[in-house]
């Protein structure tokens, strides 16, 4: 059965597509981050960095995935702004806060990460300024959601505001080579191959995978949960209307 | 092309008219420059070094704090819903409106810099190159500004909101402007690369902001 974007306009025939999808999804998401702890306790540790090198394994994923995440807002703004697909505004806001956990988590795998190896939690470095930029806007359009009562009416501002943001993500990916940075340069996707070794980037790029289809998975379901919200704010509204 | 000139007259004349508001703008700078010694301490060498940044933030502060005038008090008696009907292209009308804000409450604080930057016992240089970047520089926060009053145009009480959304966008405007204005003190050489890029992030707000304003007010109005 070919199922279409358009055909996934009704909220309908979205909801049974995941409620197949996710009991699978979910359990490679299981296995595949399982897989991956394994990969990473056998994964040797650093020469200079010794055993914390293994934050790494977290740090590098969430930060892939909080950059993902507002990638992916950014197609459903398009969504929402150019082809009025009724499920863009639902993925974009189901996917901001997930997307401000990873760029959460990121931020503070990297602070407990700097602490041993810089000797400080922070610094104003080009990268972390830019990921904390991130980090607020996730929570500015959080807000912009909040505030907003009738979720249509929610969904144009907030795409604007996503659009107008996505100007960040070049800034995050080249701020280590724009700017000479205490955070490291990219290791992993270089013209030149990764510079990473074996025996590290398995165990990373397994990793990877898991956080991506854990984000799948949690923003499939908080798409659900959107949409029965709405649904049930819409049968709300209706039986007090029916009261009056 | 008349009927943008007639717009702009018109916010002009309403912001500077009683009820327009133009001048707080102006004040809350003063305040906000006068309370920086307090949390400093009032050592003059500090503060001359310290004196870019404090300008450039207590702009950026009461430029944000000024926005929600932009489409407000429009919205609120009705006008707004008469000038968007128009048919006139909605991009000019948000640039126009942007650039007449920013004549009434913008300029005032590129004015005011130099008397301010006395309090913070600048060097004659710096006076110069802090004006000139506010000069360049307030209006991209203005546009930028645009576009969050656009956003929250539909809202009773947009309040804190506009500058929670706008203020990641006002990093780069702070960053070349602060750069630009204190490096002639230390490295006059230092000076161009920071203001030109400090222009280009204003020309490019000048375009964004109003294109994507006039998206906002569209999705705001209907």
């Amino acid at each position: 059965m070919a199922i279409s974007i358009t055909a996934l306009a009704n909220p309908t025939r979205f909801l049974g597509l995941v409620d197949k999808a996710v009991p699978w999804l979910a359990g490679l998401t299981a296995l595949t981050l399982l897989g991956g702890l394994a990969l990473m306790v056998q994964s040797p540790p650093d020469y200079q960095q010794g055993e914390t090198v293994r934050i790494m394994y977290i740090h590098v994923p969430a930060a892939w995935l909080s950059m993902f995440t507002y990638a992916l807002m950014t197609a459903s703004a398009l969504g929402t702004l150019v082809w009025r697909h009724p499920l863009a505004d639902v993925s974009a806001k189901a996917a901001a806060p997930i997307g401000a956990a990873f760029t959460f988590l990121a931020l503070v795998t990297g602070s407990l990460w700097g602490k041993p190896m810089w000797g400080t939690w922070w610094v104003w470095d080009a990268r972390l300024t830019s990921v904390l930029v991130l980090f607020i806007m996730y929570l500015g359009l959080i807000a912009l959601w909040r505030t907003i009562e009738d979720p249509t009416r929610a969904a144009r501002p907030a795409a604007v505001l996503i659009l107008v943001g996505s100007v960040n993500l070049p800034i995050i990916k080249f701020s280590v080579d724009w700017w000479n940075t205490l955070h490291q340069p990219a290791s992993v996707f270089r013209m030149d191959g990764p510079t990473i070794d074996g025996s590290m980037l398995t165990p990373l790029l397994v990793m990877a995978i898991g956080f991506t289809l854990m984000m799948v998975t949690l923003h499939l379901l908080a798409m659900r949960n959107e949409v029965l919200r709405r649904r049930v704010r819409a049968l709300g509204l209706i039986t007090a209307g029916g009261a009056r | 092309m008349t009927s943008y000139t007639a717009l702009f007259v018109r916010e002009l004349r309403l912001a500077v008219r009683v009820g327009g508001g133009a001048l707080m703008g102006v004040l809350f700078f003063l305040i906000v420059v006068s309370v920086i010694p307090f949390a400093f301490g009032p050592d003059l060498n500090l503060l001359s070094r310290l004196g870019p940044a404090v300008l450039w933030l207590g702009a950026l502060l009461s430029t944000l704090l000024g926005l929600d005038r932009l489409y407000e008090a429009d919205r609120d008696d009705g006008a707004l819903d008469l000038i968007v009907g128009s048919g006139r292209s909605l991009e000019l009308i948000a640039l126009v409106k942007a650039l007449a804000h920013w004549t009434a409450t913008g300029l005032p604080l590129v004015i005011a810099a130099p008397l301010f930057s006395l309090f913070l016992a600048m060097p004659p240089a710096t006076i110069g190159s802090t004006m000139l970047t506010l000069l360049v520089g307030t209006p991209a926060l203005t546009f930028l500004g645009s576009i969050g009053a656009g956003l929250t145009v539909s809202l009773r009480r947009g309040g804190l909101l506009v500058p929670i959304l706008i203020l990641p966008f006002c990093i780069p405007v702070l960053i070349f402007g602060v750069s630009a204005s204190t490096a002639v003190a230390f490295d006059p050489a230092g000076f161009h690369t920071p203001f030109y890029l400090l222009c280009a992030v204003s020309l490019l707000a000048a375009v964004t902001g109003p294109v994507a304003a006039a998206a906002a007010l569209r999705g705001g109005l209907d």
